[in-house]
């Protein structure tokens, strides 16, 4: 009985003195929560967040400015009301100095809060929306990726220097396309000839390309994610249209090329980055990226490893992440190498920077992928930045 | 005008499509009063098999013929392990069952292929178009998909109509319990039946999966169409199943057009815009409240079946 008391005390103060041992630890780790979307159909994007996050994790031996990472991954499932309650989690048991993430703009819409409230440093990798770009923009908030409008715009803008009078617009009956296809008409003044909004889940798209090629449009837009853009992509070509341009955006990238195919080639894409954008760090990256996991990134992963790159310079700047007005300071400089060549911050928070017009291409080792064509902005500031008052 | 053609052929396909889907939804829904909500992953599974069996034979057809055999013991195998014990249970029990197997054959799917979505490639003498209309190219693949569902519609008519095996369906279809009785092998006979549907689903699954994006999600949208067909059709009978599949084909693609002209004329672009898809989404819905408003067990009711 005695020695059992006797080991139970000793036990004690020995699981005591672990304890503090591993808090103090904990105290000298930057944690970080990521959080992304791992299941459904749209898995596919949020695996590429997470790969482009590992790899910039990996670059730098998992530490940040210096310091050991302490990671957290999040799957937000596609659901806000998941999303808030994993996110308040994180935040209560003091696991989210910075979160990064997440996808979809209504999963961030939710979480923006949360996070914020919270103190925490939320750095969304890919969701822009307008709100958080204008009066609702927050200094805890930053966007590495671009704002929403203007991928769109990009191809507007392009149609409208290329001359074209008439052109027929494609998207998703639901808000994302329908403020697609606004962005797209921010920029384009010519005539909309046709301006279809399909269901989600339309895997036919016969009925519009019949009307398209009623219609002689001098171009089509299509705002077309994922499955469905798959299927319109290959449809199109086996409609004989090809001769008309194919604009778009989030339709024919990287995550859906492999399924696509020869279809896509050719066909236009608006983006803020490429993987052949020429610049030392955009090189480093793609080349790390297909060794490590055997496929083409998409702008999913170039975003969030840009981000891993952005941490680190501000976590050293400011000499670790305990001052968060300190390191959101040192984040709004954004003096880093960026795969993107040139990124500046915004008064908003959301990036200043170039967009591109790309075209599919296949490379000679038999994988797709976008190549920017034509700068189409130029350190462009998004239309919201003048109604932001950071507080 | 053109354009009108151009619709009524994809309707055509698109019924078709839902015809081979919704024959074994429908067999055995009626044989063994059975619901069957995988039914829809089994179409996809049955794509998956065509991409993995093509690829690794190098050869559309084989990949074609071995991903519905590879459907069929797919389905057979579940039958036997889980299935089987659940149609003397309530509907509810086998709607939760089901959606569990559609939870786990999802997941599987994009465990064992990724997430992201993956192409069939047609094969070549398919790969081509003709001209249709002014500057509208219509695919050969999708003639093909056409005629190669009217022939195994055939094939289906004939062997539940003709042979000994189709007697046995269609009599399990109007009264289970007497076939029984008559000392048939019950059990056998769902069994085949349910290694039919399975089949079926399967081989849709590969004639669709060259024109749409072979994905975990494909089947869910179908399934729900296919359930609107077979109650449109009347439960258990493959009559029924082609009739209303080739209804619902033609008033989904069809009306898509009509509604948003007709909604164009009415309203205006904006206006249009707007309530064009919406109502356009919902006609099929609205086709079947009224056929069963009228015939409430369908338009083809198998004799003596529950109503």
């Amino acid at each position: 009985m005695r020695t059992k008391l006797i080991a139970a005390f000793a036990a004690t103060i020995l699981a005591g003195t672990a304890l503090t041992g591993w808090a103090s630890a904990q105290a000298q780790s930057v944690k970080v929560g990521v959080i992304t979307t791992l299941s459904g159909p749209a898995a596919s994007l949020g695996v590429q967040l997470r790969d482009g996050f590992q790899l910039g994790l990996d670059r730098l031996s998992g530490k940040l400015g210096g310091v050991p990472v302490e990671l957290s991954l999040i799957d937000d499932e596609l659901k806000p009301d998941l999303a808030v309650t994993r996110i308040q989690a994180l935040v209560g048991s003091g696991k989210g100095d910075v979160i990064v993430g997440p996808i979809f703009s209504n999963v961030l819409a939710a979480i923006v809060k949360p996070a914020t409230d919270a103190g925490s440093i939320l750095i969304s990798t890919n969701a822009g929306p307008s709100t958080l770009a204008g009066r609702g923009c927050n200094k805890n908030f930053f966007v590495t990726s671009y704002q929403n409008d203007l991928p769109h715009a990009v191809s507007g803008q392009f149609a409208q220097d290329s001359g074209y009078k008439r052109i027929f617009l494609l998207a998703p009956n639901y808000q994302a396309g329908k403020d697609a296809l606004a962005g797209v008409k921010s920029k384009f003044k010519g005539e909309i000839v046709g301006e279809e909004y399909v269901p989600l889940t339309q895997m036919d798209h016969q009925a519009e390309l019949a009307k398209i090629a009623a219609a002689k449009p001098d171009a089509v837009y299509a705002f077309m994610p994922g499955g469905i853009g798959v299927a319109l992509v290959k449809q199109y070509r086996q409609a004989g249209l090809a001769n008309i341009p194919f604009l778009s955006a989030f339709t024919v990238d990287e995550s859906v090329l492999p399924a696509e195919g020869d279809a896509a080639v050719g066909f236009y894409n608006g983006s803020a980055w490429a993987p052949n954008l020429d610049n030392p760090a955009n090189k480093e990256f793609v080349a790390a990226f297909e060794a490590k996991y055997g496929y083409v990134p998409a702008s999913y992963a170039a975003h969030a490893y840009d981000t891993v790159t952005l941490l680190d310079a501000a976590i050293k700047k400011a000499g670790g992440t305990g001052d968060k007005a300190k390191l959101i300071a040192a984040l709004e400089t954004a003096d880093f190498a960026s795969v993107k060549g040139s990124f500046k911050f915004g008064v908003n928070h959301f990036p200043v920077q170039d967009y591109y017009l790309t075209q599919v291409a296949k490379r000679a080792d038999g994988k797709y992928q976008t190549e920017a064509r034509k700068k189409v902005f130029t350190a462009d500031v998004d239309p919201y930045a003048a109604e932001c008052r950071m507080k | 005008m053109a354009l009108f053609l151009v619709q009524a052929l994809n309707g055509l396909q698109l019924g078709l499509l839902l015809f081979l889907i919704a024959a074994g939804l429908t067999l055995i829904f009626g044989v063994m009063d059975f619901i069957n909500l995988a039914h829809g992953v089994q179409y996809m599974i049955g794509a998956y098999f065509g991409v993995m069996f093509a690829g690794l034979t190098g050869n559309f057809w084989a990949g074609l013929v071995l991903a519905c055999l590879a459907a069929g013991a797919l389905g057979l195998g579940l039958e036997r392990l889980l299935f089987r014990h659940l149609y003397r249970r309530s509907h509810l029990e086998q709607v939760l069952a089901t959606f569990g197997v559609i939870l786990t054959l999802t997941e599987a799917a994009r465990t064992i292929w990724g997430p992201a979505p993956l192409q069939l490639k047609m094969p070549e003498i398919l790969d081509g178009s003709f001209q249709l209309m002014d500057g509208l190219r219509y695919p050969v693949y999708r003639l093909f998909l056409i005629v190669a569902s009217l022939a195994v519609a055939g094939l289906l008519a004939w062997a539940v109509n003709r042979t000994r095996a189709g007697m046995l369906i269609r009599a399990g279809a109007s009264n289970a319990a007497m076939v029984e009785a008559l000392g048939v092998d019950i059990g056998r006979l769902f069994a085949l039946v349910f290694g039919i549907g399975a089949m079926l689903a399967g081989f849709a699954g590969v004639l669709a999966a060259p024109l749409v994006a072979v994905e975990p999600s494909m089947g869910d949208n179908l399934l729900i169409l296919a359930f609107v067909v077979i109650v449109v059709g009347g439960i258990g009978s493959i009559r029924g199943a082609f009739v209303a599949a080739l209804l619902i084909g033609l008033v989904d693609t069809l009306g898509r057009l009509l509604v948003s002209d007709l909604a164009r004329a009415a309203l205006g672009a904006s206006g249009a815009a707007r309530l064009g898809p919406a109502v356009a989404s919902m006609l099929i819905y609205l086709l079947m409240a009224l056929v069963l408003a009228i015939r409430p067990a369908g338009l083809f009711p198998s004799p003596g079946a529950r109503t």
